[in-house]
């Protein structure tokens, strides 16, 4: 089994009561299934309201799913309650889009990467403290820089507290939803080489969630295409940016500004209407799978 | 593009202050940019790099605490600078239309958006009220509006963020402009929208015979959709080129850097990256801004404020590293 393994996951929104008329049903993830091997960076992908933020948040069930299966380690994590959940949450963590607002602004630094390990009991004062200054040296922080508060960070910075946050219960699992897309273009591109750093000296997993697909490309190895609520398409990062199956997929790839003044790109135009979204995933290549 | 005849818009060592804590900070600072007829100038930079109060400054929509210190804005002949007020507010929407990255803001949420479009038409005296209702549908139908006639009368809610765009371009274009600044004006759609809005606004370019002020922080959109590009860092433009000169033989080290981090799909590599953060605008360095992130910075870049050199045609760069080249008048 794999390191982490979704099964047709659904998760169903209910819209406001009308009047003398039942209350509108949103699907915002129908029917999606992946798994994530160990040591793997898989990168869901999609534009705006496409589930894939959900999607990120059933795994760690911050919402719960409607329905499906969500295996992680072997262990059925839908099933879970108790301290055996808390003993899973600790496992997999998560790092938000924007810093500045995901940080509490009236906490110190400190405060904010100490919190997990005080909400689980870990630890005496002493060591917790030691354990804030080797977490902010981990993500090239300066432990003396502890006591500040999240304003006299830059955005760069912030992100790395939110990132030592979420390692200071060891997790093996980290859903990093849009972790770099409201920083700066030079400062991105610090925050995604430690990520990968990160990856590699803690063997992390990660599920990354993206819009930015130059992005993905580079930071992942497989990686699935979201389109309202459902995967179109997934399998390895190159084979599915070489040759996109989906019609979606390749008109998402084809509207990509490329940072060259001589690529002439043919935009794919796409019409959704075009799209059956009843189709199933069926193989097109090795590791290589789109609904079409 | 830059020949004989003078340029459209001739921004002449513009400064534009904060006055905070009995200070004044320069956000934008000694900036000089022209655009040409027919052209269209990338301006691009990160956040707090000066790039949207340039254009505010260009259309004198500056508000306290932030003012404009000096400097000259020469459109058509005349310094914008020394205008009246009454003469300013015939020129902007007018001659000087000005597209915003978040359309959901920009756009008044209690008037059905043909209103919006027609109100642009008779503020500016161009057409009765009868006509400019007219003149809107028509105008959203140029902007690829499906079912004009009746998205005339929605409201801004109603409508996505892509068709919202649409209606505010529809509105820059109404009273055919010849300068169209855009700012931002993709950065808060989807990419597959954001493509379409670049595709209208390269149509409408051509269709109006409009010159554009292009500003964004994204190297992609300014590649394919400029002609000429400034790059700007803490307030100066650090260093200014025809596009392919800038991306091809970038010159100033912090153009090469921006250059480097974006990914191209190289999978697993690292990133080429530069250490630290933009500078805050009330701790801005002693000489060269970029010269504490910078790998090749003298001892004089950290005194020194650098001049703009000219290092190749129409290639100008402000570094005492990588300034050499043929001078201005050599």
């Amino acid at each position: 089994m794999a390191f982490l393994d979704v099964r047709h996951l659904v998760k169903e929104f209910r819209g406001q009561r009308g009047w003398r008329m039942d209350p509108p049903v949103v699907r915002a993830v129908d029917d999606v299934s992946f798994s994530v091997e160990r040591g793997e960076v898989f990168g869901l992908v999609g534009e705006s309201g496409s589930g894939k933020t959900t999607t990120a948040r059933c795994i760690l069930r911050l919402v719960e799913p409607t329905s499906g299966e969500v295996w992680f380690r072997g262990q059925d994590a839908l099933a879970l309650s108790g301290s055996a959940l808390r003993r899973a949450r600790r496992d997999m963590q998560i790092v938000f889009q924007d810093p500045s607002s995901s940080l509490n602004p009236r906490m110190r630094a400190r405060t904010i990467v100490e919190e997990p390990l005080v909400i689980h009991r870990l630890g005496t004062k002493a060591e917790r403290r030691e354990r804030a200054a080797e977490l902010f040296r981990l993500v090239g922080l300066d432990p003396e820089h502890l006591e500040r508060y999240p304003d006299q960070f830059s955005g760069g910075q912030r992100q790395r507290i939110g990132l030592a946050r979420a390692l200071a219960l060891e997790p093996s699992l980290i859903v990093a939803d849009e972790p770099v897309s409201a920083l700066d273009v030079s400062v991105q591109a610090q925050v995604v080489n430690l990520l990968m750093d990160l990856r590699e000296r803690l063997q992390l997993t990660y599920v990354f969630i993206a819009h930015d697909l130059r992005l993905v490309e580079h930071a992942c190895s497989r990686v699935a295409v979201m389109y309202r609520g459902r995967i179109l398409e997934t399998g390895r990062t190159e084979t599915l940016f070489r040759s996109p199956a989906h019609p979606y997929t390749r008109a998402l790839l084809s509207a990509v500004p490329v940072p060259d003044p001589d690529a002439r790109p043919r935009r794919i135009a796409w019409n959704p209407e075009d799209v059956d979204l009843t189709l199933p995933l069926r193989a097109v290549d090795n590791d290589h799978q789109a609904a079409v | 593009m830059p020949g004989s005849s003078p340029p459209l818009l001739d921004v002449r060592r513009l400064t534009t202050v904060f006055d905070v804590g009995g200070r004044a900070l320069p956000a934008v600072n000694d900036l000089s940019i022209a655009v040409h007829e027919g052209e269209t100038l990338g301006l691009v930079g990160e956040s707090g790099s000066g790039k949207s109060l340039t254009a505010l400054s260009i259309l004198r929509l500056v508000q306290p605490p932030g003012r404009i210190a000096a400097g000259q804005v020469w459109f058509r002949g005349r310094d914008l600078m020394s205008l009246a007020e009454r003469e300013m507010q015939k020129v902007r929407g007018a001659e000087i239309a000005l597209v915003l990255q978040e359309p959901g803001s920009a756009l008044n949420p209690v008037f059905s958006v043909g209103g919006q479009i027609a109100e642009v038409l008779t503020v500016h005296g161009r057409a009765s009220r009868l006509e400019a209702r007219h003149r809107a549908v028509e105008l959203l139908g140029r902007v690829k509006v499906p079912d004009a006639a009746r998205v005339a009368r929605d409201y801004p809610h109603q409508l996505s963020g892509g068709m919202r765009q649409r209606v505010l371009i529809a509105m820059a274009v109404a009273c055919q402009p010849s300068l169209l600044i855009a700012d931002e004006p993709t950065s808060a759609l989807d990419v597959t929208i954001q493509a379409e809005i670049i595709e209208l606004l390269r149509e409408m370019r051509a269709e109006f015979g409009l010159s554009m002020l292009f500003i964004s922080h994204d190297l992609g959109i300014i590649a394919g959709h400029s002609d000429r590009v400034a790059v700007m860092y803490a307030g100066r433009i650090v260093e200014q080129a025809p596009v392919r000169a800038l991306f091809r033989t970038p010159r100033h080290p912090y153009t090469a850097a921006l250059l480097a981090s974006v990914p191209r799909g190289e999978v697993g590599r690292r990133l080429r990256t530069v250490d630290g953060s933009v500078p805050a605008l009330n701790d801005l360095p002693r000489g060269c801004a970029f010269a504490p992130r910078c790998p090749d910075a003298l001892p004089e870049c950290r005194s020194e404020t650098p001049p703009s050199v000219d290092v190749g045609p129409d290639h100008a760069v402000r570094c005492l590293v990588h300034g050499a080249g043929p001078r201005r008048g050599d």
